[in-house]
């Protein structure tokens, strides 16, 4: 399977996982300093900005649409619970 | 008996008394009861209903409000905060004043349909900079999050300078005179409140003050307790105290301070966290500290544990568990905002060692970044073991400071780190 390469930012922590791996489920196990609520697409708690390679992250869904405009997220911002890795990522809390 | 109040010739309380509560959302004990403030703004071309009460005080709600005005008068309703102490008796306002057009926040619009249940609901999400017209009255909204749920936001009524600030600047304080010139001495319960309920969201809190600043205030119409007409500004100071530095700040600029909590069956636990703290101390720019918790209550240390910026948590595992006085710390973590502080636990066990994985697991919960495993010992730290504390202690600092070098890992190693144990243990204990 391919693999590919995630940044944190924040802690200097580069992590490699395969293709389709959500944000939230190495975050968390490296420390980084994402905050998280639900993990399901319902408090917008996870928001991150992404640095670099926001293409290479999956298509948000209608619902994550929704939220990130209910949160106000910039452009370039996801929800950690729900992007998932399809390529090289950089990214930081939001 | 359930008279409206006058706050202005335009402006009624019809909220309700409630002095018999003695608890309130589990977390704050309520001596002697609370009041649930709603109120009515009568404008040339509209009447707005700001706030409703709870379910069960509805009753006083309706006969103050129907003392005041017709069902058939209210244009607007205003939901400052959708807890429902304050929607309670919102489904039945609707049912009777259904022509009314209901404003809340942004925030406010998947947690409306959660609470109603209701698919054909309509409404209007509102922000900073919005308004809603009553003729010759004018609300105005502030979009103030978090104080204390995602959902809040004031409604400044312009003409009269009066701020309707929802559970901000509020408390559970029962008096029927109502203003706070009037009433009994309530500085416990506003000091109270904000401690339990607005605390853990200071930073919005400063946010929402920047909001606010620059409004002349002639009265604050919160949803709780007394109404602040005398000095309401006094109020507002006292907010940007008790929100900013608890603390005295001893620190040169830029140093971390790293505090190291720990509990001790035979000294095993102790000199892995002395240990651990010579080994942060290394690190230029980080000032530790080591608490026994056996010598303290978790109370004690909560200004402490809001100001750190790393928090290290030791115990040996007694039947399979933490200690209880570090339980005890951690469940009142929730005090204040932890929300991405470093941490980390470490122990000594004698059999099977889970203290510290719940620790970190609790932590982690708590929102809080645990970028290290942590060290484990089984009985007695030897030398070599007392070395790998000194190391670890290091690497914490470093990480505290932002020196660490930067990692690569591989997701595998990630995921597999800790798990064999736990299998074992988890066996261990079955035995």
């Amino acid at each position: 399977m391919s693999k590919y390469n995630i940044t944190f930012a924040d802690i200097g922590a580069t992590v490699s996982v395969p293709r389709g791996t959500r944000i939230v489920e190495v975050a968390e196990k490296v420390g980084a300093s994402i905050p998280f609520g639900c993990k399901e697409n319902d408090c917008g708690e996870c928001l991150v900005e992404v640095l670099q390679g926001v293409d290479n992250l999956s298509t948000p869904s209608a619902l994550e649409i929704e939220l990130l405009k209910q949160k106000f997220a910039k452009p370039g911002c996801r929800l950690a619970c729900q992007a998932m890795v399809q390529g090289d990522v950089t990214l930081k809390p939001a | 008996m359930n008279k409206p109040v006058w706050l202005s010739e335009r402006v009624q309380w019809i909220g309700a008394f409630d002095p018999d509560m003695r608890s309130f959302d589990v977390i704050l004990k309520t001596p002697n009861g609370t009041t649930y403030n709603a109120y009515l703004v009568r404008g040339s071309e509209g009447v707005a209903v700001i706030d409703t009460v709870k379910a069960e005080c509805a009753d006083q709600f309706f006969a103050r409000l129907e003392a005041v005005c017709t069902y058939a008068e209210i244009t607007t309703i205003v939901l400052n905060h959708l807890e429902p102490d304050h929607t309670g008796a919102l489904p039945e306002l609707m049912r009777r004043a259904p022509q009314a057009r209901l404003y809340i926040s942004q925030s406010a619009q998947l947690m409306l349909k959660a609470l109603l249940n209701r698919r054909d609901l309509d409404f209007t999400a509102v922000s900073t900079g919005d308004n809603v017209s009553l003729g010759d009255r004018n609300l105005r909204f502030l979009h103030t999050p978090y104080l204390h749920w995602p959902d809040t936001q004031c409604t400044y009524l312009e003409e009269e300078c009066i701020l309707f600030s929802g559970d901000v600047f509020g408390c559970h304080f029962c008096d029927e005179r109502l203003f706070n010139d009037k009433v009994g001495d309530f500085r416990f319960a506003f000091e109270y409140y904000y401690a339990r309920i607005m605390r853990p969201f200071r930073e919005h809190v400063m946010k929402a003050l920047t909001l606010i600043d620059p409004l002349p205030i002639n009265m604050i119409a919160p949803t709780h307790g007394p109404i602040l007409r005398d000095q309401p500004t006094r109020y507002l100071q006292r907010y940007r105290e008790l929100s900013g530095q608890r603390l005295h700040k001893e620190l040169n600029a830029g140093e971390k301070t790293l505090i190291i909590f720990y509990i001790s069956a035979y000294g095993s636990t102790t000199r892995m966290a002395q240990a651990i703290r010579d080994g942060a101390e290394q690190v230029a720019g980080v000032r530790v500290s080591l608490y026994d918790m056996e010598g303290g209550d978790a109370d004690l240390f909560i200004d402490l544990v809001e100001d750190a910026d790393g928090i290290l948590i030791g115990s040996p595992t007694i039947n399979g568990d933490a200690a209880k006085p570090l339980w005890d710390l951690l469940s009142a973590f929730s005090m204040v905002n932890v929300r991405g502080k470093l941490a980390g636990a470490f122990g000594s066990y004698g059999w099977s060692g889970e203290a510290v994985q719940m620790l970190e697991g609790r932590m982690r919960g708590l929102k809080m970044r645990v970028p290290l495993d942590g060290v484990r010992v089984k009985l007695i730290p030897s030398a070599e073991e007392l070395e790998l504390c000194v190391q670890h202690g290091r690497t914490v600092g470093e990480h505290l400071t932002g020196s660490n070098a930067p990692r690569v890992i591989d997701m595998a190693d990630l995921l597999a780190s800790r798990q064999p144990e736990v299998e074992s243990n988890a066996t261990l204990t079955r035995e």
